[in-house]
């Protein structure tokens, strides 16, 4: 199964037609959603207003982990199977999870002074959220300094593994320990914690993030095999001129 | 194929090992990670002296001004609870039942006097309609407002 979608050529007829697909989803996705979210869904009982930072702090911080918790997969299967696709799927969506992780850093400072307080606390929950931005920069940092491609994607694909060891602490982090943050509201034994009246904006937000993530990575896993394949076509002139 | 089934072998042991070296690292650091004590362990493990964040739930009908107009509440765990003194006005989502962590110096026995005051708040998300609705059926569990 893995080498029917490895394939480059089967991966870039597909998703020339599915990457506008998503975009065009997702946009549809936002234009539902994004009225719900920040209009006509009701104020909190406690924060106010204030609340609607959630539906695009919640969806920000599902999809940084969800990104990752997929480089960590695709860098797996880098590592074991040597699958170019595999690297260009991970190194395509490492700048979208850290666009997210920032996101849900920044709007949660935002939240967090009017809610709590302060603008920032190094409890555990904001602190590994922290640490999984800068792995996703070092990630980055790590592809950017290596020239040649293999090294770049093998040592890449290990610090990507080393840094899944975060996602479980991210996620665990409000039920073991004293935390500022509060426990997760949706994912939690017992149900959502969420009125059903947040709770529908807040899916659908995150069904528009999902939808807009996958179609900015399908665009570059697209953009980083063209310059493969460009650089390959080089070499190859390079070669033949005499 | 056996250079691929090498690999794989390779990165399980690592990983194995690495979460290993995450968990003992944690389990090591359990005390330390804690953002805030409460008020039952505060008292054994805090020193004189010492910044602590007082962490619990603002023990209902605690909340009161002294003379000088400073703020004075109790923070409880419900098995323990502790005085706290603050010079300021509290956040606004601070309230009786509420989470709340306190930031000050520790000094045993006295009452906490806390620096800064920040507010928690629950997982749970509702209109203040449905929230009335719950009062008015008994179902209400939570803070009071």
């Amino acid at each position: 199964m893995i080498t029917v979608f490895a394939n480059p050529d089967r991966f870039m007829a597909l998703s020339r037609y599915l990457t506008p697909i998503l975009a065009a989803a997702a946009a549809a996705l936002f234009a539902w959603g994004l009225p719900q979210a920040l209009v006509t869904s009701p104020p909190d009982y406690q924060m106010g207003e204030t609340v609607r930072i959630m539906y695009v702090h919640v969806p920000a911080a599902w999809w940084a982990l969800g990104l990752y918790a997929a480089m960590g997969m695709a860098s797996f299967v880098s590592l074991v199977w040597r699958h170019v696709l595999a690297d260009v799927a991970a190194r395509a969506m490492a700048p979208v999870g850290a666009v997210l992780a920032a996101l849900c850093l920044i709007t949660g400072s935002l939240w967090g002074r009017p809610t709590w307080g302060t603008w920032w606390e190094w409890d555990a929950r904001l602190t590994s959220m922290l640490v999984l931005f800068i792995t996703y920069i070092g990630y980055l940092a790590l592809w950017a300094a290596i020239e040649d491609a293999q090294r770049a994607a093998r040592l890449a694909a290990i610090l990507c593994l080393v840094g899944l060891i975060n996602l479980p602490i991210i996620r665990f982090s409000v039920d073991w320990w004293y935390t500022l943050h509060q426990p997760a509201s949706v994912l939690r034994l017992g149900g959502s914690a969420i009125d059903p009246a947040m709770l529908s904006p807040l899916l659908i937000m995150a069904g528009a993030f999902a939808c807009a993530a996958a179609s900015i990575t399908l665009l570059g896993m697209r953009s980083l095999i063209h310059r493969r394949q460009a650089l390959a076509a080089e070499l190859r002139l390079a070669r033949s001129a005499p | 194929m056996r250079k691929r089934n090498q690999r794989l072998i390779v990165i399980a042991v690592a990983l194995g090992l690495l979460s290993l070296a995450a968990g003992l690292t944690l389990f090591g650091l359990r005390g330390n990670v804690q953002y805030f004590q409460s008020p039952s362990e505060i008292d054994a493990k805090a020193r004189a002296g010492q910044m602590v964040r007082l962490g619990g739930l603002v023990e209902a009908g605690s909340i009161a001004r002294d003379d000088a107009g400073a703020l004075i509440f109790s923070v409880t765990d419900g098995a323990a609870s502790k005085s706290v003194r603050y010079e300021g006005d509290p956040p606004d989502l601070f309230r009786e039942g509420q989470g709340v962590v306190a930031i000050g110096r520790y000094q045993p026995g006295a009452v906490f006097e806390a620096d800064q005051i920040l507010a928690r708040h629950d997982e749970t998300y509702m209109p203040r309609e449905a929230k009335e609705a719950l009062e008015r059926s008994g179902l209400w569990k939570g803070p009071q407002s």
